[in-house]
């Protein structure tokens, strides 16, 4: 067993935080939030010069070639400094389930444009039903000669706003059940029919509601094989669940490091607060929960990365996660006092992104519904 | 042992909940804050007056100050009502710690300046106490007040002060003798915000609301007839242990009431994403909510018993308030839990439950453990002032 980086992930590691040091200030990370378009085509440009945008993407679509693993490591000092922009969408989300199941045309249109940093891309998954389930999905695709029809709303879309492509997973057989009732398919932003307004949610991030009325989508845009959509959704969802929590170990462990620092300066009685035990014991819990995370967080990755069966890890990560880095929030807050509540302090700048990044993927309660179907209960 | 109420508090109960009833819009939901819309505030002043009227502002005020004198108890009820319903109307920076302040250590004269606007909702207070250097160790405080002539000349800062950019004036706590020790050089002053040499900054919460502020006292005159009590008792003074309720009902009523609204919006979409019948998980934490609430509720109303006992709580009412405040912020976060993705809405749209008020809560709810004491300093008075523990 070897639970250290090797040297070019070390590598990676360091560079990414020093680039994001100087790249990703808070002021910009603030600013974003009141921006439409949520990013900068500077950052973006940057991180493709960086090799990051194609990380994982295979080189001979002008990617880095490099693993799942690779990119969490990379996701876990995005999450820190909490980077704005559609770089989970396109990056962790879209290229990898472009790579693993487009056909050749697809992925020598789209890929290169991505690792380029020319083409923003999302998933669409949930709808009103708010679920991660197969059968919350209710957005139709009919098939027309060798189109397909779009008819629904998708509901929760990260960055559709500003994506060139959005890969939306409809239901093709009424009848149909997760081995054969859903159809992805590559759906341009220009396409018309297609309505997207954009939700206020409590990060801020770049949310919105898509409704489709009578898209019509080419034969040739469908992603993987017709049927066998919710393979491809489920596997969005286990990425995206495993790699969130990678970026919530990268927030959760700045709240520590924050309020670390913090308690250590602040004095309140002749002494700093930190001598008290009472907020001894409060730094003791949250540096708990952040090692806790750290390790089922890149456990589920690693596994993921290696091929394995991973559904456990997942869910048990995503639960654990999800709630540890709430509670590290939540007696960070309670660390800081009075300043912590404050909109020009740092601190809410995480706990409101951890609420959506606890929702995301499904929350802690979903994936303990799962852990406990994995143990037979 | 008895937990009924006795007749007349129980009509007094209703009569309070018929008018609130008749008072709020029927579609109330409660302003979150009402310090931060002119909307929110105007509608408070309205409701100030109204209450005003019905003798209530006063409710707990001995006859002699025009007050009802009403009982312990009803005081609990009258305040559990208030906050159930989420009613604004009440300062109780003048209700609750000017006016009793006053009774016990104000001048004639004062008593006649400050009381009958305070009993006619006619008046805003604000709590200057925090400044940046003293929070919970608030006897360290460092705005100066020296003494000029027939005044007093303040300088220096105070910080979070909850409606400071609404109120008229300002209970100042203020260092007037730098030598002695820490809690015997500071003096209570009363203070006109409308002084020259005060200004108010705007300090925005994580909910992004505008409820409290930095208020700067450069060169501030004060007129000697506002000190209350003796010039440098202003900590005891500030400490008087005032015999209104402190029961502290009011985070079990609002917690109540959180677990009301979302039990009735559970109920009114069912077969929805939001029915719980099947997830165990949420419905067993939903209840453990209303099971913590009422904890809380019991251990309130023995506080109230208490007082009405004439016995002072002390370690009661820390515990009270480290439990309720932190059970508040569990049942914000359950309703998060249950309202999934919706939850994570920030505006009132076609697609937000309850019309956004389960995120405000959670998010303003992270102040409810620091504000007035915050946890920490509830635990150690519980240690050492109730169980006797040595202090650290
Ligand atoms: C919403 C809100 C409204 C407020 N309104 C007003 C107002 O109107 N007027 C006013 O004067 N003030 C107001 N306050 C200020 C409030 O009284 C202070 O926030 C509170 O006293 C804590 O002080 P602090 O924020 O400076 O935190 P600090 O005192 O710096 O505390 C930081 C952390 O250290 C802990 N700590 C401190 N001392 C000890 C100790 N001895 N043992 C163990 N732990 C300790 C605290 O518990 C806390 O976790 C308000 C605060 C809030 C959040």
């Amino acid at each position: 067993m070897d639970l250290g980086f090797d040297e070019v992930q070390m590598l990676l590691k360091n560079s990414a935080r020093e680039v994001l040091e100087q790249e990703c200030p808070i002021t910009l990370v603030r600013a974003m939030e009141e921006d439409e378009r949520g990013f900068t085509s500077e950052l973006w440009q940057n991180m493709a010069e960086l090799g990051w945008l194609g990380l994982s993407i295979p080189e001979q679509y002008g990617g880095q070639g490099m693993s799942f693993f690779d990119l969490a490591i990379l996701l876990e000092e995005t999450g820190r400094f909490l980077v704005p922009g559609p770089f989970f969408s396109t990056v962790v989300l879209s290229s990898s389930i472009l790579t693993e199941y487009g056909t050749e045309s697809q992925k020598s249109e789209i890929l290169p444009k991505i690792a380029n940093g020319d083409l923003i891309a999302t998933v669409a998954i949930t709808e009103p039903s708010a679920t991660y389930e197969s059968n919350g999905i209710q957005l139709t695709a009919t098939k027309d000669g060798s189109n397909y029809v779009l008819n629904g709303t998708k509901l929760f879309v990260n960055d559709a706003q500003i994506a060139d492509i959005i890969l939306v997973v409809a239901k093709t057989d009424d009848k149909g059940d997760e081995s054969n009732g859903f159809t992805v398919f590559i759906v341009d932003k220009n396409t018309s029919g297609m309505t997207i307004t954009p939700l206020d949610t409590i990060a801020s991030d770049k949310q919105a509601e898509i409704v489709f009325e009578s898209v019509s989508i080419s034969e040739e845009n469908v992603l993987g094989e017709v049927g066998k959509g919710w393979d491809i959704a489920k596997r969005v969802i286990d990425l995206g669940s495993s790699a969130k929590c990678i970026e919530m170990l990268g927030g959760a462990d700045r709240v520590l490091e924050m309020t670390v620092e913090y308690v250590k300066d602040r004095t309140q009685f002749g002494r700093p607060i930190g001598s008290f035990q009472a907020i001894q014991h409060h730094c003791a819990n949250m540096a708990t929960d952040v090692e806790g995370c750290r390790y089922v967080a890149y456990h589920a990755v690693w596994r993921i990365s290696e091929g394995l069966e991973a559904q456990k890890e997942i869910s048990i990560a995503k639960a654990w996660v999800s709630d540890a880095y709430r509670r590290v929030c939540a007696i960070g807050h309670q660390s800081h006092g009075a300043i912590g509540f404050t909109k020009e302090y740092d601190l809410q700048l995480y706990t409101r992104r951890a609420k959506a990044q606890e929702l995301a993927f499904g929350d802690s309660s979903y994936h303990r519904e799962i852990v406990a179907q994995q143990l037979g209960i | 042992m008895d937990f009924k109420f006795s007749t007349e508090e129980e009509t007094f109960q209703n009569d309070v909940n018929g008018f609130l009833k008749k008072e709020l819009p029927s579609d109330w939901t409660g302003e979150t804050a009402y310090a931060s819309s002119d909307d929110g505030w105007n509608f408070n002043l309205k409701m100030k007056k109204k209450l005003a009227e019905k003798g209530w502002l006063t409710l707990g005020w001995p006859k002699e100050y025009g007050g009802m004198e009403a009982s312990i108890m009803s005081q609990v009820l009258f305040n559990e009502q208030m906050a159930y319903n989420r009613a604004p109307g009440i300062d109780i920076w003048g209700i609750k710690m000017l006016a009793p302040t006053l009774m016990v250590h104000g001048t004639e004269e004062q008593k006649q300046r400050f009381l009958p606007p305070v009993a006619n909702g006619e008046v805003q207070w604000c709590q200057g106490y925090s400044e940046p250097g003293s929070g919970s160790d608030l006897a360290s405080l460092q705005t100066r007040a020296e003494v000029d002539g027939d005044e007093y000349v303040v300088n220096g800062t105070k910080i979070w002060t909850s409606n400071g950019h609404r109120a008229d004036w300002i209970i100042l706590l203020a260092r007037t003798d730098t030598d002695a020790p820490k809690h015997r050089g500071i003096t209570m002053l009363l203070v006109d915000m409308k002084t020259p040499g005060i200004s108010v900054n705007p300090i925005v919460n994580m909910a992004g609301m505008h409820e409290f502020n930095q208020v700067f006292f450069d060169n501030v005159r004060v007129p000697k007839r506002n000190l209350v009590g003796e010039e440098n008792r202003g900590w005891y003074v500030g400490a008087t242990l005032l015999d209104f309720e402190r029961s502290g009902v009011q985070y079990s009523a609002e917690a109540r009431r959180t677990i009301d609204d979302l039990v009735g919006f559970i109920k009114d979409n069912p077969s929805s994403n939001f029915d719980l019948s099947g997830r165990e998980h949420l419905r067993n934490r939903l209840a453990d909510m209303a099971i913590e609430t009422e904890v809380s509720r019991m251990i309130s109303y023995n506080i109230g018993f208490m007082q009405s006992q004439g016995f002072v709580p002390n370690k009661e009412a820390s515990i009270c308030k480290s439990f309720s405040t932190e059970m508040e912020q569990r049942v914000a976060e359950t309703g998060m839990h249950i309202l999934g993705l919706y939850g994570q809405l920030t505006s009132d749209s076609k697609w937000a439950p309850l019309r956004v008020r389960i995120e405000r809560t959670f998010l303003r709810h992270h102040s409810a453990t620091l504000a007035s004491g915050t946890s920490e300093i509830q635990r150690n008075i519980i240690a050492t002032r109730g169980l006797g523990l040595p202090r650290a």
